[in-house]
């Protein structure tokens, strides 16, 4: 049993093998102190993010998905993230209408460089979530549609 | 029989010769019913029928039909369709000919059941601006009005968008009156955890018969469908809401920026889960991020297969 159980909420990240991966490694060379919620995925570029990525990690318990790579123009395979920004753009959209809160969901560029940015960026949104607290998941919420009524309306 | 069926007749028989098979309806096993008539002969031909209970998007076909000459009889939604797969290089122009007619909206069958209260349906007979229903218990009258498809509430044109034969154009507008709430509009109107119920209780109801998928036009990967691959394993076997709504998710991902909401996949449920709402939603956010809407210019690329380095209407966000 994990000593922080209970207190530590599940963000799953993907990250960009050679900016945001970088970045996290330079936030940890640099010793900055960051939550530990998170759980990085390295993935050679954001373009590799499939959304259905997201999809699939909320469906199966994350409470948050932060989805990083290079800035736009800085990609290591030129388009990779341009292509991104525009799926994961849509992708909120989906949540949305799936019932998922879209500010669980996160997408944002830092650098190999930007160790401290990287810090940030993390804290922010583990502390987003926090806010939100666990997400909804399956056979939790019948008691919501109870309450609403919905039932009954659709 | 009417004016515009002889005259389809008439178009087709002429450019039968040419062609290798030509799509149609035909009533179906019952009044109620249409079905898909594959023409290739001039008795084929004799049991072509149209009109607001021939329902199927007949595009669908045409992927699998690529390399053979094909006719296709169009409506204006139907089209867009078309134009989707040209797009996609998904079937080639110079081998399809099409037949457009004007559509004054299509009947949705389920609609029609709700509005005589479930009894035994016997017959169907469409007016100009009424159904008649015939049923164990006697005749009904309903509003054409009231029981169209959902799409026909929002149809943007009822001429194909594209055509090679057009069958006389005839006017009598189907969009009269406010358009009932949609499926869309309730979620819209919902907080997400109640959304989020929602999903739960109509998956609940999913057989993972697929139709969804069959019925789609756009869903062209056939037997190499996502949906079925143990490598990589998307989904699993289990009879979960979880599983169902993510080939859902899937679904919508896979027709993001493609998808001209022709509705088959709703139409073709057998539970009656609103399943377009999705495709919906994506379509509303595309259509307010990159101006475009799926299957309305031959030339142009869908949205998601390109970029731009500076996109106008998204903008970098912060973490706070």
């Amino acid at each position: 049993m994990p000593v922080l159980e209970g207190k530590e909420l599940r963000i799953v990240g993907f990250l960009c093998n050679w900016c945001s991966y970088g970045g996290a490694d330079t936030a940890g060379v640099g010793r900055f102190a960051q939550p530990t919620d998170l759980r990085v995925i390295k993935l050679p570029c954001t373009g590799r993010v499939n959304p259905l990525f997201v999809v699939r990690a909320f469906l199966n318990g994350a409470d948050g998905v932060l989805v990083s790579g290079c800035h736009p123009g800085d990609c290591h395979y030129t388009a990779g993230n341009f292509y991104a920004r525009r799926r994961l753009e849509v992708l909120r959209e989906l949540l949305d209408v799936m019932g998922i809160q879209p500010e669980r969901f996160h997408y944002t560029w830092v650098s190999a460089s930007e160790g401290q940015k990287w810090k940030q960026v993390v804290s922010d949104f583990t502390a987003r979530i926090h806010e939100l607290g666990p997400a909804t998941s399956f056979s939790s919420c019948a008691a919501v549609a109870v309450e609403t009524g919905m039932k009954t309306a659709i | 029989m009417s004016q515009h069926t002889l005259e389809l007749r008439k178009l087709i028989a002429e450019a039968l010769p040419g062609l290798d098979v030509v799509l149609a309806w035909t009533s179906g096993f019952s009044p109620m019913t249409s079905t898909p008539l594959f023409i290739a002969t001039d008795e084929d031909l004799d049991r072509l029928d149209f009109g607001p209970m021939h329902v199927q998007n007949l595009a669908a076909y045409l992927p699998s039909l690529k390399g053979r000459k094909v006719g296709i009889v169009t409506r204006g939604c139907d089209s867009r369709t078309i134009i989707e797969l040209l797009q996609e290089n998904l079937i080639n122009r110079d081998e399809i000919t099409i037949f457009g007619i004007s559509c004054t909206g299509a009947i949705n069958i389920r609609k029609v059941r709700e509005a005589v209260g479930g009894e035994k349906l016997r017959s169907v007979e469409t007016g100009k601006d009424i159904v008649s229903v015939t049923t164990d218990e006697g005749t009904h009258t309903v509003p054409l009005h009231n029981v169209l498809m959902d799409k026909c509430y929002s149809c943007q044109s009822q001429t194909p968008l594209i055509h090679d034969h057009m069958v006389t154009e005839r006017t009598g507008c189907h969009l009269t009156g406010e358009a009932p709430e949609s499926s869309l509009d309730r979620l819209d109107a919902m907080e997400p955890a109640a959304r989020f119920a929602f999903w739960e209780e109509s998956m609940d109801r999913c057989i993972r018969c697929y139709a969804c998928r069959n019925a789609c036009p756009l869903c062209v990967c056939k037997d190499s469908c996502v949906a079925q691959s143990r490598d990589p394993h998307w989904l699993d076997q289990s009879d979960t809401p979880r599983e169902k709504l993510m080939f859902q998710a899937i679904h919508a991902l896979h027709t993001a920026g493609r998808c001209t909401e022709c509705g088959e996949c709703e139409r073709a449920c057998p539970m009656g889960i609103p399943v377009l709402a999705m495709k919906q939603a994506l379509n509303r956010r595309i259509k307010h991020l990159f101006d475009y809407q799926a299957g309305m210019d031959e030339e142009s690329t869908p949205p998601l297969f390109m970029f731009r380095q500076q996109e106008e209407h998204i903008k970098e966000r912060d973490a706070r």
